[in-house]
């Protein structure tokens, strides 16, 4: 039997190593582009973790299993009758539900961070109407604009409102997303740090133009950003 | 041949009740083919309640001068879905019996002609035998998934590239929100509801369920809703286009077609719910002598937490949609912010019922699982009881979750933290039942047949949407991937890798059982391997897509997912391909497969100690349960003793 265990965790190795590889090759997530996706991300690759390693017990188990005790379909013996294993069944009660309240709880420090929007953010009203997003800049007399400009490295917090519809303010390298919904007010903090061109797609259903309810989204320095500002006011 | 009552027990008396035998109605053949229950009478008075409901409108419109009269979006919700379906219903004969007993006509006395099948003909008829409608169930809801697969195939040609190709975004949305819809309340929910039927009278050691009247009456509810979903396509608008979760305010500006939703709904949810509490009350007072609760095999287990889970939450999507239909057609404003509405209530109320629906659609796959894998391991199922109280901790924790749906829908804050909490913890008695069954595989004697590659491919597929669970239920992650393709992934693993595939394992298990034939080995091995991969390939890269940015529900997309997009939609054509080996088997072998006797896979459960198909009331005579349903490799261990007579200790039948 110790033979045994030694191919099944063989196996499980190889299963884990060959998810790594799938996780790390490949580019799942985009480009972070806020403070905010940074955190998120973090928890992804913690939630990972934990996943690879469950995914690779169950898989070898079965493998192992199948490849191990296999009989003939005209076998007509029984196995034997284990019922259970109190301690077994403890442990997998037990561990499982250690791995799930640390994700909790990394979650949740990620969520209040993500939520915190610093001492002055810039102030920006998101509308969503079918179908194409408004930005109003409250701090600079209510500047419309049907692109996003957002200043590098200031926090900026979207305060989301719907015309008609429930929409969804979302910039996929930003990482946040929130509905903008009809006759509340929702919001969002994003805190860019990569100064490029992004997109704003909107999430939620909201019709049959929902699929070409985009908006630009650039992120620039300060100065420029004033630049902007001021072209704009002109 | 024909109804005798060589199957009579004694509590269902034979001749010398004093009735003939079979019920004839007193007139001639015309008299009985045009007013007597079928589906002729169906048919036309389904016509005569449409016009009666008709009346009522145009009448009341009249009497209240308003214009116009004839308003057909108020005609097609309350003559079209409303009334005509009573009248179906009605000419098929559901509610001869009780409509006899309260008018005062002597009711027919209970003779069984409307009991078990000996043609063709006796399933297109209100059937009162648990195994007859099972059937009935299986074969509607699996024409259903075919419908919703080639909508599915339809949509997924359209986002083979990106840009419009072949429909528009109105035909586009109203096949992804049929297709959904379809999937969930015409295929998985009741296809489950099929197969518990056939099998939990037996399993339980009962002659059929305890109200056999009501058990066909919640059939025929089902091929109404279905029809609802299907025919919103040919009317004015379009199919309902605002997805299967139908949220408002979108649904309410929606054309016509939406009503089919809305009522749809109210349909297939009656017949969920009758269902459930015949379920419920069979489970609880029609278990055979000895057969306690923790004798019960799993899958009756799972069937009775699924029952409560539906009666408990079936009502909230009745109750969300009737508000929706209120304010489309009268003008109420439960969720019109201008009318004082509160738009996420609508929410609240859907996910109160839609979360624990995937429970619905999930822990009757446990049950079926588990019975299989246990049989083909030869092994007793691994910490039994703690399977069956798993099942209880994910019914009561799964009310407590549904907010997590709404991670991003703007509710309050605070909310966010414990639903993420409650929805993380469901991962634990997941968990014991995913270790459970690897336990119950370890040192077995493992039968590699169909309906067992399916319960370990449903296995390790499960495991992936769990784990893939886990993501969404960290708020974090969730507001990163929510309405994006990582959804449509999860949801497939899920439902697709998870339920569907149980779904395949039960049929190939208990098809023996069914048609007393045996499906082809070869072609089921087949089925599974062609399906496992295509799954894999359809589903898995949808996982990616999401995450890097494209959200679901659009018809068109950015070029950069263009060739993936392209591979997945390649994938899920021949995963549909794929069905079509399942139904040459399934048809063929029906026909004439070979003769699979009683107890192919030695299996100890109740339903595989009579013959197959099993007799008409089950039971020759009512067994006596001795012990647990899964005592393999136990020395002169038995589960039931079958008969009074032979009470020496018997060999399984092979």
């Amino acid at each position: 039997m110790r033979r045994g265990i030694a191919q099944l965790v063989a196996i499980g190795v190889v299963i884990a190593l060959l998810l790594t590889v799938v996780a790390v090759v490949f580019k799942w997530l985009p480009t972070s582009a806020s403070e905010e996706f940074d955190r998120i991300q973090a928890v992804y690759w913690f939630a990972t973790v934990i996943s690879i390693g469950i995914f690779a017990l169950v898989a070898a188990v079965i493998v192992f299993s199948v490849w191990k005790w296999r009989v003939p379909l005209d076998d007509d013996a029984d196995g034997p009758p284990i019922h259970g294993h109190t301690g077994l069944e403890i442990a997998w009660t037990a561990v499982p539900a250690i791995l799930v309240i640390a994700i909790g709880v990394v979650s949740a420090v990620v969520l209040a961070r993500n939520g915190e929007a610093g001492t002055r953010p810039l102030e920006i009203n998101a509308i969503g109407q079918q179908f194409a997003w408004k930005f109003v800049y409250s701090d600079y007399d209510d500047l419309r604009s049907g692109q996003l400009v957002l200043p590098v490295n200031q926090e900026a917090r979207f305060t989301m409102t719907a015309v008609d519809v429930l929409h969804s303010f979302w910039v996929p390298n930003f990482g946040q997303k929130m509905d903008a919904v009809p006759g509340i007010e929702t919001s969002i903090i994003v805190t860019p740090t990569r100064e490029g061109e992004f997109q704003v797609v909107c999430a939620e259903l909201c019709g049959f133009g929902h699929a070409t309810m985009r908006a630009k989204a650039r992120v620039v320095s300060r100065a420029e950003f004033d630049r902007w500002i001021q072209e704009q006011n002109a | 041949m024909t109804t005798t009552l060589e199957h009579a027990t004694p509590d269902h008396p034979g001749p010398d009740h004093g009735y003939p035998e079979h019920y004839e109605p007193p007139r001639g053949p015309y008299w009985r083919l045009f007013f007597g229950p079928g589906l002729v009478r169906g048919v036309w008075m389904a016509l005569a309640f449409f016009v009666f409901g008709l009346l009522i409108v145009a009448g009341l419109r009249w009497w209240w001068g308003w214009d116009p009269i004839l308003h057909w979006e108020v005609i097609a919700a309350v003559a079209g879905m409303t009334t005509a379906p009573i009248g179906f219903l009605a000419g098929i004969g559901s509610f001869d019996y009780w409509l006899h007993y309260i008018v005062g006509r002597p009711t027919r006395p209970e003779d069984h002609s409307g009991h078990g099948a000996t043609s063709w003909k006796d399933y297109f008829r209100v059937n009162t035998d648990h195994k007859v409608i099972g059937i009935q169930y299986l074969v509607t809801t699996f024409v259903f998934f075919t419908i919703g697969g080639l909508m599915a195939m339809l949509f997924r040609a359209e986002l083979a590239q990106p840009g419009l190709q072949f429909v528009d975004p109105q035909t586009f949305n109203g096949l992804v929100s049929v297709h959904a819809t379809l999937m969930i309340f015409l295929f998985i929910i009741p296809a489950f509801a099929g197969i518990a039927n056939f099998v939990v009278p037996l399993m339980l050691g009962a002659p059929d369920m305890a109200f056999p009247r009501l058990n066909a009456l919640s059939f025929w509810l089902l091929p109404i809703a279905g029809l609802m979903f299907v025919t919103s396509f040919v009317v004015s608008g379009g199919a309902f286009g605002a997805g299967w979760t139908g949220y408002a305010p979108l649904a309410e500006g929606q054309p016509l077609g939406q009503t089919f939703f809305n009522i749809g709904v109210q349909w297939a949810g009656a017949s969920s719910i009758m269902t459930a509490l015949n379920f419920l009350v069979t489970i609880i007072t029609m278990r055979a002598p000895g057969m306690t609760f923790w004798r019960m095999p799993l899958l009756v287990w799972a069937n009775f937490t699924t029952s409560l889970l539906v009666v408990i939450a079936t009502p909230f999507i009745a109750g969300s949609q009737f508000f929706v239909m209120f304010d489309r057609i009268m003008h109420t404003s439960f969720f019109v912010p201008d009318g004082g509405g509160y738009v996420l209530g609508y929410q609240h109320i859907f996910w109160f019922y839609s979360h624990p629906a995937v429970y619905i659609m999930m822990l009757p796959g446990f049950g079926i699982v588990s019975e299989v894998i246990s049989s083909m391991s030869r092994k007793p199922i691994f910490g039994y009881r703690l399977m069956a109280l798993s099942l209880m901790g994910i019914l009561v924790l799964g009310f407590s979750v549904w907010a997590h749906h709404m991670f991003v829908a703007g509710m309050a804050d605070w909310l966010r933290v414990p639903m993420m909490i409650t929805t993380l913890l469901i991962a634990i008695p997941t968990g014991i039942k995913v270790f459970s069954w690897i336990a119950t595989l370890w040192r077995g004697r493992i039968h590699l047949t169909t309906p067992m590659l399916f319960a370990l491919g449903f296995v390790t597929m499960f495991t992936i949407g769990g784990l893939s669970g886990i993501y969404l239920g960290s708020v974090p992650i969730d507001i990163a991937a929510s309405d994006t393709y990582f959804i449509v992934a999860h949801i497939h693993y899920v439902l697709f890798g998870g339920s569907v595939f149980t779904i395949f394992a039960g049929v190939y298990f208990w098809f023996p059982k069914i048609t007393g034939r045996m499906y082809d080995e070869r072609l089921g091995k087949l089925h599974f391997w062609l399906t496992f991969v295509s799954f894999n390939a359809t589903f898995f890269p949808m996982h990616y897509v999401g995450l890097r940015g494209m959200p679901r529900r659009v018809s068109d997309y950015s070029e950069a997912f263009g060739d993936l997009n392209f591979a997945i939609s390649i994938a899920s054509f021949v995963l549909g391909a794929s069905f079509v080996v399942f139904a040459y088997n399934i048809i063929v072998s029906w026909v004439r497969g070979p003769i699979a006797g009683g107890n192919p896979w030695r299996a100890h459960t109740l339903e595989w100690q009579v013959t197959s198909p099993p007799p008409i009331f089950n039971f020759d005579e009512i067994p006596q349960v001795v012990g647990g349903p899964y005592e393999y490799g136990v020395p002169g261990a038995r589960h039931a003793v079958m008969s009074a007579a032979a009470a020496e200790p018997q060999e399984v039948r092979a």
